[in-house]
């Protein structure tokens, strides 16, 4: 019987393994997980360069460029999308059959769909730095330090969205279904945040659309990356993200559990 | 210990909302035998695997993989189990080695024994040197080979096969039926087999019916036989699922 702390660390190890391996087999995913934002980068942020205005809002120090400011906006939406293309992956794994090998293992199922999390917040973590790096060749340059000081940040925000992949992967019934989450999930968390526009100038514009804002926990993950990004803390942004993911993973784990899951009521 | 029986089902209930799946359900695998699970299509076997394999729940009766309760000893009865879906469960894009070192994984196999055991389950299964290969260049009988590999690959009691053989050709088919049998008649592994495929029955398989989600019945071949009055398998799953008197 192999139910020790190191059953535990190996079943992790290789459900990470598996998910980078899978990872570098599916370039074109990785691709367009960068060109996305890069396209956001490079075409949309340069039409609003000077957009801001003169207003210097923290953690900026200066005035900035509009580039500079969506740069975390758009590190948080490669993680947002990287969450629910694992949460796609898992809604194929079920129907393909590959999430039953994981469910059969002698684990607890919390632990494997946490274990299934981490190995998506790895994914998420390395394609933000590859992004942050395009974007630093061309020229938007955070602190030195700030590169470091970010990975806790991309750790949560990714667990965050992740978890919340995680949960919708429960609750959606088929693959079909997933343009579905593109439309009320993914677009919505992103317009309505502070990726795109700081929240003062949405507030100028739209009270009821700035306090929507203000409820998304995605802006949370976005500030966390921002301030961070600059060397700061935003605890309140941390700690929002980090209610926002126990939320979800319970939701999920809960979605999860054969006694009251919605699993069997799908695979019919 | 060494649990008499391998598998123990006790009155097993499951239902889709208003549609009951299984009804009462008890049977159990004895130590090294190969039960076969004799259904037609809608039976109920898939939901009954379903249920060995904790993918369902069900809130009544009870299932003792080993000697070890489903409900309290989840991880225990787990442990104790090979599965091969009736689906191939493996990723397309790793290797053979690849798959199975993340199953050695997921059962807490450190990475030598995991190695070791790889190979001596291929080596068995004749598949030793195609390790490295992708599995989406594999055929199906070679793919399924694999899968039993890797269902083998952590020592379970009990080994479940959801009919296996579907969408083999005949030499395919009839090398896995005869590996399985091989397996179990070593007496150290016990196998329910679901199948609705009459040749795959060895002569001293224990038999269990399954039909509409209830067992018609259950034991050795003889047995079966002279319940039924008939002189075959055939004639005899006839009678059990046709609803004519027995």
């Amino acid at each position: 019987m192999n139910l020790r702390p190191s059953h535990y660390l190996r079943a992790l190890k290789g459900i990470v393994w598996r998910e980078l391996l899978r990872f570098v087999h599916q370039r074109e995913r990785f691709i367009s997980a960068l060109v996305r934002p890069l396209m956001w980068l490079f075409i949309f942020a340069a039409g609003f360069r000077s957009t801001l205005g003169v207003a210097i809002i923290p953690p900026y120090e200066t005035y900035i460029l509009y580039e500079v400011y969506i740069t975390p906006g758009l590190v948080g939406m490669v993680q947002l999308f990287n969450g629910m293309q694992s949460s796609l992956s898992m809604v194929y794994d079920r129907e393909m059959g590959s999430m039953k090998t994981l469910l059969v293992s002698p684990l607890p199922r919390g632990f494997l769909l946490t274990s299934k999390l981490l190995a998506g917040v790895a994914i998420s973590v390395i394609q933000a730095y590859v992004f942050l790096g395009i974007a630093w060749l061309y020229g938007i340059e955070a602190p030195v330090e700030g590169y470091l000081t970010v990975l806790p940040a991309l750790i949560l925000s990714g667990l965050m969205l992740g978890a919340l992949g995680l949960l919708l992967s429960s609750m959606i019934r088929q693959l079909e279904n997933f343009a579905g989450v593109m439309n009320f999930v993914i677009f919505p968390m992103f317009f309505l945040s502070s990726a795109l526009y700081p929240l003062w100038k949405i507030r100028e514009s739209n009270p009821l659309l700035a306090r929507i804002a203000e409820l998304n926990p995605f802006t949370y993950a976005v500030e966390s990356i921002r301030f961070a990004l600059y060397g700061q803390a935003n605890p309140e942004a941390f700690l929002v993200a980090a209610a926002a993911l126990a939320l979800f993973l319970g939701g999920a784990v809960w979605g999860y559990d054969p006694t009251r899951g919605m699993l069997h009521r799908k695979s019919r | 210990m060494s649990p008499q029986n391998a598998l123990e089902l006790t009155d097993l209930s499951f239902a889709y909302g208003a549609k009951k799946a299984l009804d009462h359900v008890s049977f159990t695998v004895a130590s090294g035998r190969c039960a076969i699970l004799l259904g037609p299509n809608g039976a109920g076997k898939s939901t009954l695997f379903s249920l060995i394999t904790r993918l369902y729940d069900s809130a009544s009766g009870s299932i003792r993989i080993a000697g070890h309760d489903l409900r309290s000893a989840p991880l225990k009865a787990l442990a104790s189990l090979g599965v091969v879906f009736q689906q191939t469960t493996l990723d397309l894009d790793l290797t053979v080695r690849q798959n199975l070192l993340y199953h050695a994984a997921l059962h807490g196999l450190d990475s030598r024994t995991g190695q070791r055991r790889i190979d001596e389950e291929l080596e068995r299964l004749d598949m030793r040197h195609r390790d490295q290969e992708l599995v989406r260049n594999l055929n199906g009988g070679h793919r399924r080979r694999v899968e039993i590999a890797r269902a083998l690959l952590h020592h379970p009691a009990l080994l479940l096969l959801d009919e296996p053989t579907v969408g083999l050709d005949v030499p395919s088919r009839k090398a896995l039926v005869d590996h399985i049998h091989a397996l179990s008649s070593s007496g150290k592994l016990s196998v329910l087999w679901a199948t609705h495929l009459i040749d795959e029955i060895a002569a001293d398989d224990a038999m269990i019916v399954l039909h509409q989600g209830t067992i018609k019945a259950k034991g050795d071949i003889p047995e079966l036989l002279a319940l039924t009055a008939t002189n075959n398998i055939h004639d005899a799953f006839e009678v059990l699922t046709s609803g004519r008197p027995q």
